[in-house]
Formats: C-alpha cells, structure tokens, sequence
C-alpha cells in the first residue's frame, strides 16, 4: 500500500483533473469565509430569536429528558471531507479542495480495530465523499469481514469518475448498501444544489446500479436515495414523496430504487451562509421551531448512532461534529478510547441546529423519525 | 388601515373564528378535511390549490400554496404548469363566449 500522503496526492490530481463533475460553488475554507470557523456558525446561530407560543425557548428545555441514549445500532464513520462536488446545501464544507480532512492512516486502523469490537450492526460510511479517501475499500472490507452491514453514502456522480471504474459491482459483491443523495427526483432543483448538469450524471449512475442489480428489490442489493429540500422549507412526506420519485424517474429515467429518505437541511455551514445571504436564518429557523415534533425525538440518530470524524474525535451525530460538539464520555471523545458501556450513559449533546432533526416529520441519516 | 393587504392577515386568518365560532370552526375544520391526503395526494391538492389561488388573485392564497408545494415536494416547472392550467381556464372562459357574440352576430347582421 502506498503511503496514505502519496496516495492522497493521487486523489487530489484525479480531482482536479476531472472536468465532468459540475460544481454548483467553492468552499466556505476556499473563500476563507468567517464561517469556514464552527465558532463563527454558532454564534449566527445564537443570534436568531427562537419563540414557541410567544416565548423564547431552546432545544434542550423543550426536548428535556426526552433524548436519552438507545443501543448503538449504527457505527458511523466520516472519512473525511474531500468531494467532487461542491453542493451549495453542504453541511460538512466538502470539496475537492478539502486534503486538509482526510482521515489518517493512524486514525483508519483505529476505527477499523473498533469496528471490529463494537456490538452496532451497521457500519454507516460517509464524507465528502467517502469513496475518495485512499483506504476507503480497507474500511468496507473491514466492516463486511467483522459481520457489519455497510451503508455508503454516496454522492451519485462519484461512481462516474474514471477512478472508480468497477466499484458498483465491487459493492455489489459486498453486499453493500448504497445510499445515494438525489435532492429531488426532477432536474431543476437538482442542479439548482449541486451544479448545472448533477441530475443527468446522477441517472447514469443509477443506470450503472440498476445494471448491477441495485434498486431492484433485492435486500442484498439496496439503493435508498436521500432527498432534501432545495430551500429554506421543510422535507415532503416521505411516503407520497416515494410514491411520486418511484413513479417519476421510472417513467422519465428508467431508473429504479427500493426506498426514499427525506431529510431536512440542517442550519451548518454552507447552508447556513445561505440562509444568511439569502434573508431566511430567522425565518427558517422559526420555521423548525413552530414545526417541532416531540413525537420526532425517539427516532432520532444521535440516540443509536456513534459518530466518529475523521480525525478521530467521536459525537452523537454528524451535525454536530460539523460544529466540533464533541460526545461527553469520560474517556474523552476520542476512537481510541472508545468505550461502549460509557457511551451507554452518556448525556446526548444539543444545541439549536438541533431543531432541524425535530421539525414536521424528523429528520435523521435513517430518513424521517415520526 | 394602512392598506387593504397586510401580510400578518395570512398568520392571523384562525383568529376570524373568534366571533362565530360555531361558523369559522366549521369551515377550517371542512378546510383541513378538505386538504388531507386521499385519491388525491395532498401534493396534488397543493397544486390545485396554487392554480385555483391564482385563478381568484388572493395573495394570501399564492403566498400560502407556493410555499407548500415546495414543501411537498413540487418544483418551479410544476408550478408553473399547474399556473398555466388557471390561466388556461380563465382565457378560455373568456375566449368560449365569444361564442355569444358570434350568435348574435349572425343572428343579427347581414
């Protein structure tokens, strides 16, 4: 194996010397934007009014003990955040510019040692764009070989790359579930999010996993797709929503998957810029406030799911590791220290992004709660 | 009154039934009915509704109805078209009773 540096500078030149992908925009990082800093993201956050029935309230005293830790079932792992794509809604300030977070060799063989002791049932895989990081195909084989079931969260366009020639039935034999995001099941909100040209690379990915058996029904061979809105509004219902994609892309695509989540677009980085930009933080965020759902809550990820960056520090949830709110453990939040029955105990960390996983229907990486 | 139109109306409107209740409850209960999902999915009703909110001109309704067909999932195209429906329907409304004048045309001249 090459040196994870080597092999990432390889990435890095595949990245920069694919024109194909469209890009919708560059990084907060790139732009050096005040945001680019978490603490600069919550102290937007703390500036919004946030009133239920005309008084002020906060995620914590409305959620009270409700949030209490559940079994882990989900070992989620982000191996970084570099991507082909540079979607205007990212929450994790991905791009192709990102070789500053990328998981470390170190840090790999950590995650995978305790991959192999936890007791989570499933392995949830995610980035920027996972299918990047060099030892991407170790963590897979890792989690297949320790009996996880592997979840991919994949970006579509990713499978296009001439890089990963072959990968669709590499998963395939693995059994790996693919996760695919697809804003929407039309093209203008599509690539009105990720670039002028995402939804045509997108169908032709999902031809490939049609081709290679994925979307059909078959448990083995799953393709869940992962909708979002494409504005300051809350997710559709997730049944009449698949109902409308499922008949939809068929007709107009030939394409086919076996389910839909829909999530709502968390208030962190780039989506938040654009909510600031845009003349919509406050209302948006009242909007998540008034929509809240105390019938959300017990589905929510943060209760099963450990969340481990790419550094190595662990969270509850994805969100909040892209607002450095680490897990409270008394090892400390870090992988190699890891400790199940402590996480067991553990009181789950929340602040005002929160919301965005309580309003209307829910919202988690498992699609909506309630 | 500054004006006729206030955005706060569309907010407020629960509060019309504060004087009749027994009347206001009854229609926003109707209206709630009216909107759930059933042969026709409440996205299709959504649409309906921001055609028919155009077809009426209320502002509170287009206001309204845009926002919940995004959040149900409709895009601009979708609008657009469903608009395009309410337009149809008004000029045609329109254009068929030139139907009248061409009766009375023929009954009348030459």
């Amino acid at each position: 194996m090459r040196p994870a540096s080597a092999a990432l500078e390889k990435v890095a030149e595949d990245l920069a010397a694919d024109r194909k992908t469209p890009r919708a925009g560059t990084t907060l990082r790139r732009r050096n934007s005040p945001l680019a800093a978490t603490a600069e993201q919550l102290k937007l956050l703390a500036t919004v009014q946030l009133e239920r029935q005309n008084e002020r309230v906060e995620f914590g005293t409305l959620v009270g003990q409700g949030l209490s830790p559940a079994t882990l079932e989900i070992f989620q792992v982000n191996v970084g955040k570099l991507c082909n794509m540079t979607c205007r809604h990212c929450h994790v300030d991905a791009g192709p510019d990102r070789t500053d977070a990328v998981m470390s060799d170190a840090i790999m063989d950590a995650v995978i040692a305790a991959i192999c002791r936890t007791r989570a049932h499933t392995v949830d895989i995610t980035g920027g764009a996972p299918e990047l990081h060099p030892r991407f195909r170790d963590l897979v084989d890792a989690s297949v070989a320790a009996g996880k079931h592997v979840m991919d969260r994949c970006n579509l366009t990713i499978l296009l790359l001439p890089r990963n020639n072959g990968l669709v039935g590499w998963f395939a034999d693995r059994k790996v579930e693919i996760v695919g995001s697809l804003p929407h099941y039309r093209r203008p909100n599509t690539d009105a999010q990720r670039g002028q040209g995402v939804f045509d690379r997108s169908m032709e990915a999902m031809r490939l996993l049609n081709a290679a058996g994925y979307g059909q029904g078959d448990p083995e061979r799953r393709l869940t797709l992962v909708s979002n809105p494409a504005g300051a509004f809350l997710g559709a219902s997730q049944a009449t929503a698949e109902r409308e994609w499922r008949q939809s892309l068929q007709r107009e695509h030939g394409v086919t998957f076996d389910r839909l989540f829909v999530l709502n677009n968390m208030p962190i980085s780039r989506f938040l810029e654009w909510l600031q930009e845009s003349g919509n933080l406050q209302s948006y965020m009242q909007r998540l406030v008034q929509a809240f759902n105390p019938a959300a809550v017990a589905g929510l990820m943060c209760r099963n799911t450990l969340s481990v960056g790419w550094n190595g520090r662990l969270y509850d949830c994805d969100f909040n590791q892209m607002l450095d709110l680490e897990i409270s453990l008394p090892e400390g939040p870090h992988i190699s220290t890891f400790n199940e029955e402590s996480w067991l105990a553990r009181s789950i960390v929340t602040a005002r992004h929160c919301f965005g996983c309580t309003a209307g229907a829910g919202s988690s990486c498992g699609g909506q709660t309630a | 009154m500054p004006g006729y139109y206030d955005t706060q109306h569309l907010a407020d409107f629960g509060k019309i039934a504060e004087v009749k209740p027994e009347l206001g409850n009854k229609f926003f209960d109707y209206y709630g009915s009216v909107f759930a999902e059933g042969a026709l999915s409440a996205r299709e009703k959504s649409l309906i509704a921001l055609a028919v909110a155009h077809a009426v001109q209320c502002p509170y309704c287009i206001d309204a109805y845009t926002q919940d067909c995004q959040q149900k999932g409709a895009d601009v195209e979708q609008m657009t078209e469903a608009l395009h429906v309410a337009v149809a329907i008004r000029g045609g409304a329109s254009l068929v009773h030139g139907m009248q004048m061409r009766s009375r045309v023929q009954k009348l001249a030459m």
